[in-house]
């Protein structure tokens, strides 16, 4: 009985919590205040814009957090500029967490949907989004995701389109390069066997790599959790005889691998995919560990065309950080979605009505055009396909002298 | 009648009031329109988390054997029967009968895994055996995470890798490595958690009040004095184990059939201590307490979420977790409390 | 050589799991309890150590020092403020509240710190400018950090073990294990004595903190969350509340991981890992050298 009453005091929290927010998750009809969402525009709207609400979802908390909050990041500064023009339309934007996990993405989905989206923007991470988007294509809401890799994710789903490359389109595109570039002929792979997109990216790679003749002389894997010590994977990288060392992982424990590989002093040619890149950006880490590592990835912050300069100046001055390819795609979704929907005809009825279905067949059509290109951070003249993937010239990247070096 | 009852089968006619009312009320303001799709999307999980909050209270507060790795039998259960109700798509076109096959072939399966971890149960006590618990809950987790389980004309295919897994044309990768399941038809409904929570609620009240539970609960209160009396231990120990884990095994079918795409890390030592927090809240022993508790905890940080507070979100979770934790342990407080919350009575119904 | 390499990556891995077990087993054996946010007070003095050492400048040494004072203080307030609430009431209710402060050190960690992970400085234990050195011209590489983490596991170790058995606070810390009800009627102060193991746990996990990020420089609001259930577990395999056991269970850890991962497989290390601990406390219940006690009617 002691408990029971502990219980319902547990209830009375919770009442007083769904008090509390009882307000803001119930309003269906756009909002023109804009003041109500402190996550949302800031600017007043001109008279007659339309207002779309744009829902984001990635991990905001937990392991996964950096990856989240980047792409949350990225978007908001392409949502006030769109706003800053004051232009026909005006964006609503909302992020929420899903900690990387499938299940609380769903009610962060939900969430959104009492909020009122008109147009999903994620979620960040894979194995969240290969749920997320089969809700969506269920429910017709247009979906664009900035960095969920897997082709799971757009399979059988004529709503989701990617931002990013799909994992074995990547693993095949570095194989190419290396093979091309006659980088290396004896290569290793080594990546992280619990997580998709590693996974996705080596077995590509791999696949492709037998097709070109290179030879694949040691496949080593680390397992999500323990991911520490790389010690007994580089040993046998290094006996194997290997040239190149091809790993499909995120900078994180990237960053422990080549601290390990200069303390036993091998120092094979490192070669990453787009989650490597970051790993300049560390604090603290120590920038001639990475020289020479080559990354594949759409995005360059020290690139010295005017779009990048422009984004990272702001980027920096708002979030102190130099942003990574996560955010540089997370504002690039924003753009897309922007320009995709001034081509959209009868676009203020379908919000007016929240005719979401019928938006998101009208975005469909116009992505699936072959006549719609952007020009982003990530690509210039990107269009998509009409399984979802994203045409865009891939670009490899290397670190000399502390610093990425577009190759 | 109902005066003439014991007083444990007044509280298990109790708990069933509590569950079919909240289930109608549901139902009710799902027909009115009147609940959120927040809410809605959180009740199939709910029922999940409540089985599994009832069932661990059987091996911790019943049998009084610490379990760090519940999680491992939900995956069990939820992988088990993923695979089951696509194998059975084409040959059984109903739903629900789909989901009632898989829901006890997720039993059957989180159940041999109750007996494998039952065995060192007989020995270990405590700490020690919270701990081969947990690695069981870990080795599950590693082991599907590098399975490739695929499924065509020939029958099932496992492999540890895509490329072996040699598929017809036609075949269907089930379960892909690290990606887990995907593509899975999701056909879990609510009423089929209602049913469940009701079916689990009969397997453990009976259990708990015939002649085995009271033997299993001797066991936890004085184990030698039970023994000399000549109650088998290892015949009621497993009994309350095996039970415990198909329960799991069932309610990680219903949740794995309720998401498109379901991977092995979602069943971790996390979630594990998730649902243990469920029972200890919930009072040990107390199944009433296990299903509010459960309902009301997973329910709790998704409506943090409309604060729009995203980043201090999980940190309000654990302050409360903590804070509850303190209050309902400590005597002076709980008074205090005792005087105000039986008005509040109805709340229960109306959040679950 | 290749065998040899493996052995001090072993060991080196080990030692890490070693020291963060000393201050699971130290808690567990006087409190009864245990402490799931040891491995986050692990993170918090690591990022104490990063903030004084890379943002403020200050010698390697003092920062460690600040480091352990801190941890210290914060290991005594949560003690004070979450566990001592508790003490009379079952452990499991402390086991959750432990979780709950796990939860709140990590989440107050990315609130305070973000969520970017921050690269330790590799240079803590440089001699002579090297990180280490090599033997058998070139072939083995020794790393200092490894080095330094057995030296200062060995001296926890012994330094741990003789103050349980000879300081009168020690006593104090072994009569309050064996029965605290006992212990109080002797006179001695059971809540004061739990609160310096916290106290003592505490400044261990900044030292482990330190050392473990100087060997994988990687800091991160979630960096303490998983060596410390793998130190529980090396805890509980050595035979939890025993110091010299935590100590051995650390090291045969660490030394079963890499030789599985080097020998076996890299796809399955950690279930090998588990598998093999089942076996062990399958035919020593207790642990390695853990005492196993009959129990009496």
């Amino acid at each position: 009985m002691k408990k029971v009453i502990s219980m319902l005091l547990v209830v009375a929290m919770c009442l007083c919590v769904l008090a509390a927010c009882g307000a803001p998750s119930t309003p269906s009809t756009p909002d023109n205040s804009g003041s109500s969402q402190p996550s949302g525009t800031t600017t007043p709207p001109a008279d007659g814009a339309v207002v779309i609400k744009i829902g984001g979802i990635g991990p905001l908390t937990g392991g996964a957090a950096i990856y989240g909050i980047a792409t949350q990041n990225g978007a908001q500064i392409a949502v006030d500029e769109i706003n800053a023009l004051g232009g026909d339309i005006q964006i609503e934007y909302d992020f929420q967490d899903d900690t990387n996990v499938a299940e609380t993405a769903v009610s962060a989905y939900n969430n959104l949907k009492d909020w009122g989206v008109n147009i999903i923007y994620g979620t960040t991470t894979t194995s969240p989004c290969v749920t997320i988007s089969s809700e969506t294509y269920a429910d017709r809401y247009f979906q664009l995701t900035p960095s969920a890799s897997s082709p799971d994710v757009t399979a059988g789903k004529d709503n989701v389109f990617q931002m990013c490359f799909t994992d074995p389109n990547q693993g095949v595109t570095a194989a190419n390069y290396v093979s091309e570039e006659g980088l290396a002929s004896k290569v290793a792979v080594l990546y992280n066997n619990g997580d998709a997109y590693s996974t996705g990216i080596a077995q590509g790679f791999i696949d492709q790599a037998n097709t070109l003749g290179l030879e694949v002389v040691t496949e080593q894997t680390f397992p999500a959790d323990t991911n520490t010590d790389f010690n007994v994977q580089l040993t046998a990288c290094k006996d194997a005889g290997a040239e190149l060392v091809f790993m499909p992982i995120y900078y994180t424990p990237a960053s422990l691998v080549l601290a390990q590989a200069s303390q036993m002093g091998y120092d094979p040619l490192f070669f990453g995919g787009d989650g490597m890149d970051g790993i300049l950006g560390i604090e603290g880490f120590d920038t001639a560990l990475a020289e020479g590592l080559m990354l594949l990835t759409p995005f360059n912050a020290t690139a010295t065309d005017e779009r990048t300069v422009s984004f990272v100046e702001k980027y920096e001055a708002t979030y102190g950080e130099i942003p990574n390819q996560f955010a540089a795609d997370g504002y690039d979704c924003i753009y897309a979605i922007y320009e995709a929907c001034q081509q959209v005809d009868g676009l203020a009825d379908m919000i007016a009505n929240g005719d979401n279905a019928a938006l998101c067949d009208a975005l469909i059509a116009i992505f699936t055009s072959g006549e719609f290109s952007v020009d982003g951070l990530t690509g210039l003249g990107m269009t998509w396909q009409a399984n979802g993937e994203v045409s865009k010239a891939p670009m490899v990247v290397g670190v000399e002298n502390g610093a990425y070096v577009t190759k | 009648m109902i005066k003439n009852m014991s007083k444990a089968s007044r509280s298990g006619l109790i708990n069933y009031g509590i569950v079919i009312v909240v289930f109608i009320i549901v139902k009710i303001l799902m027909g009115a329109g009147a609940m959120s799709n927040m809410l809605q999307s959180l009740l199939i999980p709910a029922c999940c988390y409540i089985v599994m909050a009832i069932s661990l209270n059987l091996t911790v507060g019943v049998l009084g054997e610490l379990s760090l790795g519940h999680a491992g039998f939900m995956s069990l259960g939820a992988f088990s029967g993923i695979i089951a109700a696509t194998a059975l798509q084409t040959a059984i076109p109903f739903p629900a009968l789909r989901l009632l096959i898989a829901i006890i072939i997720g039993a059957i399966f989180g159940g041999i895994g109750g007996v494998i971890v039952g065995v060192p149960v007989l020995r270990l006590r405590g700490d020690y055996l919270a701990i081969v618990t947990l690695a069981f809950g870990e080795i599950i987790k590693n082991i599907i995470t590098v399975l490739y389980i695929g499924i065509d004309a020939n029958g099932l295919h496992i492999a540890t890798k895509q490329s072996n897994l040699n598929l017809l044309e036609d075949g269907i990768a089930i379960v892909k490595g690290p990606m887990g399941a995907v593509g899975v038809s999701k056909i879990s409904t609510f009423t089929a958690g209602f049913i469940l929570v009701i079916v689990t609620l009969i397997i453990v009240q009976n259990l708990v009040n015939s002649r085995q539970g009271r033997a299993i609960q001797a066991l936890r209160d004085n184990r030698i004095a039970a023994e000399s009396v000549g109650i088998s231990v290892t015949k009621y120990k497993l009994m309350a184990f095996v039970t415990s884990a198909a329960l799991a095994g069932a309610a990680g079918a219903l949740f794995g059939l309720n998401f498109s795409s379901t991977g092995a890390v979602r069943f971790d030592f996390n979630t594990s201590i998730l649902v243990l927090v469920f029972v200890v809240l919930g009072g040990l022993g107390n199944i009433r307490g296990s299903i509010i508790a459960a309902a009301v905890l997973y329910i709790l940080p998704e409506m943090l979420r409309s604060l729009n507070i995203n980043e201090y979100r999980m940190l309000i979770y654990a302050v409360i977790l903590i804070i509850v934790m303190l209050v309902s342990n400590n005597p002076q407080l709980k008074a205090l409390f005792g005087k105000i919350i039986p008005k509040r009575r109805k709340g229960d119904a109306e959040i679950v | 050589m290749t065998f040899l390499g493996h052995v001090i990556t072993g060991l080196s891995l080990g030692s890490i799991y070693a020291i963060i077990a000393l201050g699971y087993t130290m808690v567990y054996g006087i409190a009864k309890m245990l402490n799931f946010a040891h491995g986050d007070v692990i993170m918090v003095g690591a990022y104490i150590c990063f903030i004084f050492v890379m943002n403020l400048g200050l010698p390697p040494l003092l920062g460690i020092i600040i480091a352990m004072a801190v941890c210290t203080v914060l290991g005594i307030i949560i003690e004070r403020l979450a566990y001592k609430p508790l003490r009379s009431v079952p452990s499991l209710a402390v086991l959750i509240t432990a979780i709950g402060v796990s939860y709140f050190l990590q989440n107050a960690a990315q609130l305070i710190w973000g969520a970017s992970p921050k690269s330790f400085p590799t240079t803590f234990f440089n001699f002579g400018g090297n990180q280490g050195f090599t033997l058998f011209e070139g072939q083995l590489n020794v790393n200092y950090a490894a080095i330094v983490t057995i030296c200062i596991c060995v001296i926890i170790m012994i330094a741990l073990t003789i103050f349980t058995s000879k300081s009168k606070m020690g006593k104090a810390m072994r009569a309050c294990s064996e029965d605290k009800n006992a212990a109080r009627l002797m006179g001695i102060n059971v809540d004061k004595t739990i609160s310096v193991t916290f106290a003592i746990g505490s400044a261990l996990a900044a030292v482990a903190g330190v050392l473990m990020c100087s060997t994988y420089p990687t800091l991160m609001p979630t960096t303490g969350s998983l060596p410390g259930i793998k130190a529980f577990t090396a805890a509980v395999f050595g035979g939890i509340g025993s110091i010299p056991g935590a100590f051995l269970g650390g090291i045969l850890l660490g030394l079963i991981e890499t030789f599985t991962k080097a020998y076996i497989t890299t796809d399955l290390s950690d279930a090998i890992v588990f598998a093999v601990l089942i076996v062990v406390l399958i035919v020593k219940p207790a642990g390695l050298l853990g005492k196993y006690r009959p129990e009496k009617v």
